[in-house]
């Protein structure tokens, strides 16, 4: 319900310029090569749907897929209750809290592709710290050559990586609760357990919806850390939605079927966050409803 | 129900700097089943008091005993207390009945004794018709008397302390629950003490108002005490609306001087030095075409029940109350009733001198 | 002149003000009246600017409003929390609209020094904001409203978090403040007593519809319908329902007790109605000889040293009475009450008020 005023509108023409070289006309582009078949030399001819129906029943897309997924549940599964655990521990007042804070932030601090060069270094099992104290300790560890060990490298790695997200979000949260939920429990004869469970967690509900989508779009999108620390490998193992699809683009050049490919991908995305958004609107709504006393008055 | 005695509570929040003492030697004695409040402008340490005597404060110094036992270094919930907001506190995704029943299970107690108390005090709070209903969809009073209610349901509670309970609730429901409260306190006769900066709702709710000012208690004493005999200047202007007159004269053996007019006392007061000040409420004073103190009118207001006349003597403030609908004479005199005038030195209530 | 012409407010399918028509005069108080949520604080936003009405017109001194950016237009507001720019001095702060306004240094000097003195600030003029007592942050705020010279003053409940005795204070500097200037002046309570103190005009709200809109004392002494009355009734107002058939009043079953109410209101139609009773105008004694008596129980007496409230219950009415000076009951002691017939309100089914015959205005 802002007050209009049109002149506004002119500022955003360049940036809507931008958007459109660097965004909206490769889109459609892609959604050009999908529908199309090329034999290098810039031919291209119609094929209808038939790449998007190859891709239903393509084992390899499926392959990919369910890796992809796999990696974003196990990733979820640690980095919430982890970041959660930690922000509770985090102090809330006093000059711990600065120091805190700077530690959390510092993994979120470094470039992508760093991140996955200082783990690939860190797990060879010839120099690096990690590979070859377990190698020492006796521990069969191999990232290269082991699907397992590949699996554990790049999810140890992730949740290095990512965890202070879901601390800072949860911890902001919980910073926003007042004094007087905490006496009142305390007088309750609340359990540890019981603050958790009825105050603190109802109360971060909106802030960890917002983790759990961060999270979920950033871990299903994944392509630069386990690129540069398995390549894929070994075999196929590691091999994602993204790196798959780059594979298909850039190492095979075809064009068509990883168009199609990448659109399938970008909409599941879409969808994804749909629902979330669904559901944080009706959250919303639901908790406007309740909130009586003196708001809107 | 509990015998709740302070002695010599002093608090300071920050030790090891300079900080003044939010609370200096307070010493009580606080008997069971009483109804108390205590009042005081911001800043005069009531809710530092209240958080010493539920124990989620550590007093400095001093001590704090519940029927005689000191109890200064146990935790609120060892102390079996309940403690009332100023904003109401109630488990978002809990239901009426759980959230009352709620510090029961805590406490491991059969669930059949829990369901027989949480219907009890559903029904003593009139809330039996939304007991299956979300918490976080009640209105704010409705949320309050939730936050009453864990307090109520545990039958051994010592005490239940409110801090300013009222603030969110809108003056209409703000009468029906505060004579929620005083029902209460008559049928179950818990020790309550009540933390409020509103008058009206210490007058009307306690048995004995504790006054506070900057960190000490100024004087104790029941509503008709407080309001007719105030120890002290502050209490005599903090209650009552308008608060006391207070005003500078000269005294002169049976007579207080202001400026050349004389205002008759029924007792002889001793010669004292310092400033001197007459006090007399309102309701006491009373305009007369012709005799007493000649006055200027400054303002009428029209307050509905009453009428409030400001008017100005040797440029010095008296309120008169009037009733509605009275005629306000021309030249008005203000007339004093002689035993309803307290003399104030250096703010402190005079002694008459005993003849 | 603000003008407000058939003001309503959809949010998302709920209305929150509903077909407002009002005209605020300049160098009056104009006092809206009403409960939280009764549409005081939206009904402001769209006065400021800050909202746009989902149809009416607003219009000041003759012009529209609606549309123009809030930046644009003279407003002031003060609201319910202090609201100061925290890392200002109170000096700064006060300035703060003068130097958007870009008045030369000595003015803002002059301007802001006399807004200090009018609100006792001189001397926290270079503390900042988080140093100062509750009161005395509303006071800035005040100022900063003050200085602004504003054409439409908005208090959205300004005293609201304040100390009982401190909102007192306030209270009455309040209206000399702002009277010089000449300028709309909008104040926003939920407390009938504050809104007598204060004067000037009032607009009884209810459900984001105006019940009634007039003098203050008018709306106090002639309220035209019911909900008026008992927005306007601290302690909560006392209300009856009776029937009138063939002329008399009746309560359920019996007629008895009300005679004196039915020749006082000789030629009243048929029907159902309302009677409404202040709680001061229920005396324990009559003090003449047209009056109804109720008798019942007391619960609960509360004392405040001057006043004593006594809450009675009779045939499942739960009234309240206010009398002078100290009386004790008992819980469940018979109590009776007295009222001369001069003094209820009659409301009719419609809750409109039936004027009494024979009374002027």
């Amino acid at each position: 319900m802002k007050t209009k005023n049109n002149k506004a509108w002119f500022l955003i023409l360049p940036v809507l310029a931008l958007v459109a070289i660097s965004a909206v006309i490769p889109l459609i582009t892609v959604v050009n090569y999908s529908f199309q078949d090329s034999f290098g030399n810039n031919e291209f001819f119609w094929v209808g749907t038939e790449w998007f129906q190859e891709l239903t029943q393509s084992e390899r897309f499926h392959n990919a897929l369910q890796r992809t997924l796999l990696f974003s549940a196990l990733v979820l599964l640690i980095e919430i209750p982890l970041g959660i655990a930690i922000a509770l521990a985090m102090p809330r007042k006093g000059f711990g809290v600065t120091v805190c804070l700077v530690l959390m932030a510092l993994p979120l601090l470094v470039p992508w592709n760093v991140v996955g060069t200082i783990w690939q270094v860190f797990s060879r099992v010839d120099i690096g710290l990690l590979g070859y104290g377990l190698a020492s300790a006796g521990i069969d560890y191999n990232y290269t050559q082991d699907v397992a060990d590949a699996w554990i490298t790049l999810v140890v790695m992730d949740v290095w990586h990512w965890t202070s997200l879901v601390v800072l979000l949860c911890y902001s949260g919980l910073v926003a609760i007042p004094e007087a939920y905490y006496q009142a429990a305390r007088i309750d004869g609340a359990s540890r357990w019981s603050v958790f469970r009825y105050i603190q967690l109802p109360k971060m509900k909106r802030v960890l919806l917002i983790a759990v989508l961060l999270r979920f779009m950033d871990s299903f999108m994944i392509y630069t850390e386990p690129f540069v620390v398995t390549g894929g490998g070994p075999g196929n193992a590691t091999t994602f939605l993204s790196i798959d699809l780059v594979q298909m683009a850039v190492g095979q050049f075809d064009l068509g079927p990883a168009a199609a490919m990448s659109l399938v991908y970008f909409l599941i995305i879409l969808l994804v966050c749909w629902v979330f958004y669904t559901v944080m609107i009706n959250y919303d709504q639901a908790g406007q409803e309740s909130t009586g006393g003196r708001g809107h008055g | 129900m509990a015998t709740i005695e302070l002695q010599n509570i002093a608090h300071q929040y920050d030790p090891q700097g300079d900080s003044a003492y939010a609370l200096n030697n307070i010493s009580e004695v606080w008997q069971d089943c009483g109804a108390y409040a205590l009042l005081g402008p911001s800043g005069c340490g009531k809710t530092t008091l209240l958080n010493i005597i539920s124990g989620l404060l550590r007093p400095s110094e001093g001590r704090v005993l519940f029927d005689s036992v000191d109890v200064t270094s146990l935790s609120p919930e060892q102390r079996n207390i309940a403690q009332v907001f100023q904003f109401p506190v109630v488990y978002d995704t809990l239901t009426v009945a759980e959230n009352l029943a709620f510090p029961l299970k805590n406490r491991g107690l059969p669930k059949s004794q829990v369901d027989r108390r949480v219907s009890e005090v559903l029904a003593m709070l009139e809330l039996t018709h939304r007991a299956h209903n979300r918490a976080s969809r009640l209105s704010a009073d409705d949320k309050q008397k939730i936050s009453l209610g864990r307090g109520l349901v545990r039958t051994d509670v010592r005490a239940v302390l409110f801090d300013e309970p009222l603030t969110v609730i809108d003056p209409h429901l703000k009468w029906h629950l505060r004579t929620e409260l005083k029902k209460i306190h008559r049928e179950f006769q818990h020790t309550m003490i009540y933390v409020t900066h509103d008058q009206t709702e210490a007058l009307t709710f306690a048995d004995k108002v504790i006054v506070m000012y900057e960190g000490s208690v100024v004087q104790i004493g029941t509503p008709p005490e407080l309001f007719e005999k105030p120890r002290h200047t502050f209490v005599g202007r903090f209650i009552g609306t308008p608060g006391m007159n207070v005003f500078e004269v000269n005294l002169q053996g049976h007579s207080a001087w202001i400026g050349n007019q004389e205002i008759k006392l029924d007792r002889s007061y001793e010669l004292i030095d310092g400033p001197v000040e007459l006090g007399i409420r309102p309701e006491y004073v009373a305009l007369s075409p012709s005799e007493g103190v000649a006055a200027r009118i400054v303002a009428v207001e029209d307050v509905g029940r009453h009428l409030v006349v400001r008017t100005q003597v040797e440029d010095q403030t008296v309120n008169v109350i009037v009733k509605e609908g009275s005629a306000i004479p021309e030249s008005p005199h203000l007339v004093f009733s002689p035993d309803k005038l307290n003399v104030y030195q250096n703010s402190c209530l005079a002694e008459p001198k005993v003849l | 002149m603000l003008e407000l012409r058939n003001v309503s407010l959809q949010v998302q399918g709920e209305t929150y003000i509903d077909d407002v028509c009002l005209t605020l005069e300049r160098g009056k108080l104009n006092l809206l009246l009403g409960p939280t949520l009764s549409g005081k604080t939206s009904l402001m936003r769209l006065m400021a600017g800050l909202d746009t009405p989902s149809s009416g017109e607003i219009l000041f001194d003759g012009e529209s409003v609606v549309g123009k950016p809030v930046q644009q237009r003279n407003v002031a507001m003060v609201y319910q929390q202090f609201i100061n720019y925290p890392t200002l001095s109170v000096f700064e702060n006060i300035a703060s609209p003068l130097r958007v306004a870009r008045l030369s240094r000595s003015e803002i000097a002059d301007k802001v020094a006399r807004a200090a003195e009018l609100l006792q600030l001189k001397d926290l003029l270079d503390r900042s904001p988080g140093e100062l007592s509750g009161g005395q942050q509303q006071r800035v705020a005040l100022a900063r409203a003050l200085v602004k010279q504003a054409d439409l003053v908005l208090l959205d409940e300004p005293l609201a978090n304040l100390d009982y005795k401190l909102r007192e204070e306030l209270r009455s500097q309040l209206p000399e403040l702002f009277a010089e200037q000449g300028v709309v002046l909008v104040y926003a309570t939920t407390e009938p007593m504050e809104a007598l103190a204060l004067g000037g005009m009032t607009a009884c709200l209810h459900q984001g519809r105006i019940t009634q809109y007039g003098p203050t004392l008018e709306l106090y002494n002639q309220p035209a319908m019911l909900q008026t009355a008992k927005s306007f009734s601290d302690p909560p107002l006392n209300v009856i329902d009776l029937q009138v058939r063939q002329g008399q009043f009746r309560n359920g079953g019996t007629g008895n007790g009300f005679q004196a109410l039915s020749r006082r209101y000789e030629n009243v139609p048929d029907g159902d109605y309302h009677l409404a009773i202040r709680p001061y105008h229920l005396s324990l004694s009559p003090n003449s000889d047209a009056c109804l008596e109720f008798s019942g129980k007391a619960t609960v007496t509360e004392l405040t040293g001057s006043e004593s409230f006594i809450h009675f219950e009779f045939d499942g009415n739960f009234w309240v009475a206010l009398v002078h000076g100290i009386v004790e009951t008992s819980a469940g002691q018979d109590v009776t009450f007295y009222v001369d017939t001069g003094n209820p309100f009659l409301f009719d089914h419609e809750q409109r008020l039936v004027p009494m015959p024979g009374s002027g205005s």
